[in-house]
């Protein structure tokens, strides 16, 4: 299954969670905020939170700015 | 006997969003060499409110860089995430809602939707609809804008709760283009004005100060100066030195002298 994360396509299998996705990413435990499709995912839900196909996901972190 | 303290003690701190703040100076936390020249210029500056960018993270590469925000914890300073590089509402409200899971909750927030890439003039439509669906949301909106005493009101009257007209353009280091617009939209607030963008030198930060500003909230002027540090430590001093004088109430300008020794007593 496809979705856009981060504006590129990866392929997921469709069972993984928020909280794997994080984990093949190396982001587990890092100061990360997730949406998809627009909508926040909160933290309390990466752990059951599934995917559909084509979904578009940000993972943002905290960056310097003025 | 010499009092040995003669600076009168005023309590006069910066109330935003139901916390007081020592500090009216607010510091950005990009455009330095590293955090850790970030951090050494934000510690030299006496700020407490920093703000921050969100963005993407850098998906497979660079994943040992140093992290703002263990460099710079948020036990220790009042983030205020901002929606830089925001074009419209929506953009903007999606980077806040974002921030506000970032920081587990924090919910005070820079708000700045712009309106055109050579300026960065704020788009006021797109500003004011932002702020009034943020709001709804729970957040404590301080708002970047123009130097426009009307928005400004308007902006204030929706419930955002510090008003920040631009004093020029953001990074052109121009200083106070216009004095009387912020001096109006200063007696005109019953919120928070802070200028935001436009500072160069310290100098430019003590006339909005006099003013009658509540703070300031910079970011080139010391991030892109020679020497970030050492100009951080000089915006500390002219915006307390300007709120002094703010305070104190300076005397009127008259067009000719008065002498400053009497007259009575001359021999002469």
């Amino acid at each position: 299954m496809n979705i856009q994360l981060n504006g590129k396509l990866k392929n997921i299998d469709p069972h993984l969670t928020a909280a794997q996705l994080l984990a093949s990413l190396d982001l587990t435990g890092q100061r990360i905020a997730m949406e998809v499709n627009q909508e926040i995912v909160p933290r309390s839900q990466h752990d059951t939170h599934l995917f559909n196909e084509n979904d578009k996901v940000e993972i943002v972190r905290a960056i310097g700015g003025g | 006997m010499l009092n040995s303290d003669p600076t009168p003690t005023v309590d006069d701190t910066l109330f935003i969003g139901g916390q007081h703040y020592q500090s009216r100076l607010l510091v950005g936390t990009g455009k330095y060499k590293d955090l850790y020249q970030a951090k050494q210029a934000i510690d030299a500056s006496g700020a407490e409110i920093i703000t921050m960018a969100v963005r993407r993270t850098n998906i497979g590469q660079h994943q040992n860089e140093a992290n703002l925000l263990e460099i710079l914890s948020p036990k220790d300073y009042t983030y205020l995430p901002n929606t830089a590089g925001c074009y419209s509402a929506e953009e903007a409200i999606r980077t806040c809602r974002l921030a506000r899971e970032l920081l587990d909750g924090h919910n005070l927030v820079k708000l700045e939707v712009l309106g055109d890439e050579k300026t960065l003039f704020p788009d006021v439509v797109q500003t004011l609809k932002a702020a009034e669906t943020l709001i709804r949301d729970g957040f404590q909106v301080m708002v970047y804008t123009n130097d426009d005493p009307v928005v400004a009101k308007h902006l204030e009257e929706i419930g955002c709760v510090a008003v920040m007209p631009l004093a020029a353009p953001i990074g052109s280091g121009l200083g106070i283009r216009n004095p009387y617009n912020i001096a109006t939209i200063v007696e005109n607030a019953s919120v928070p004005v802070l200028v935001d963008a436009g500072v160069g030198t310290a100098s430019d930060a003590a006339v909005a100060m006099e003013l009658g500003c509540d703070g300031l909230l910079m970011q080139t002027a010391i991030a892109g100066a020679q020497n970030p540090v050492l100009m951080a430590s000089a915006m500390k001093k002219a915006v307390e030195a300007g709120r002094e004088a703010f305070v104190a109430g300076r005397i009127p300008r008259k067009r000719y002298a008065s002498a400053s020794s009497p007259i009575d007593g001359t021999f002469f």
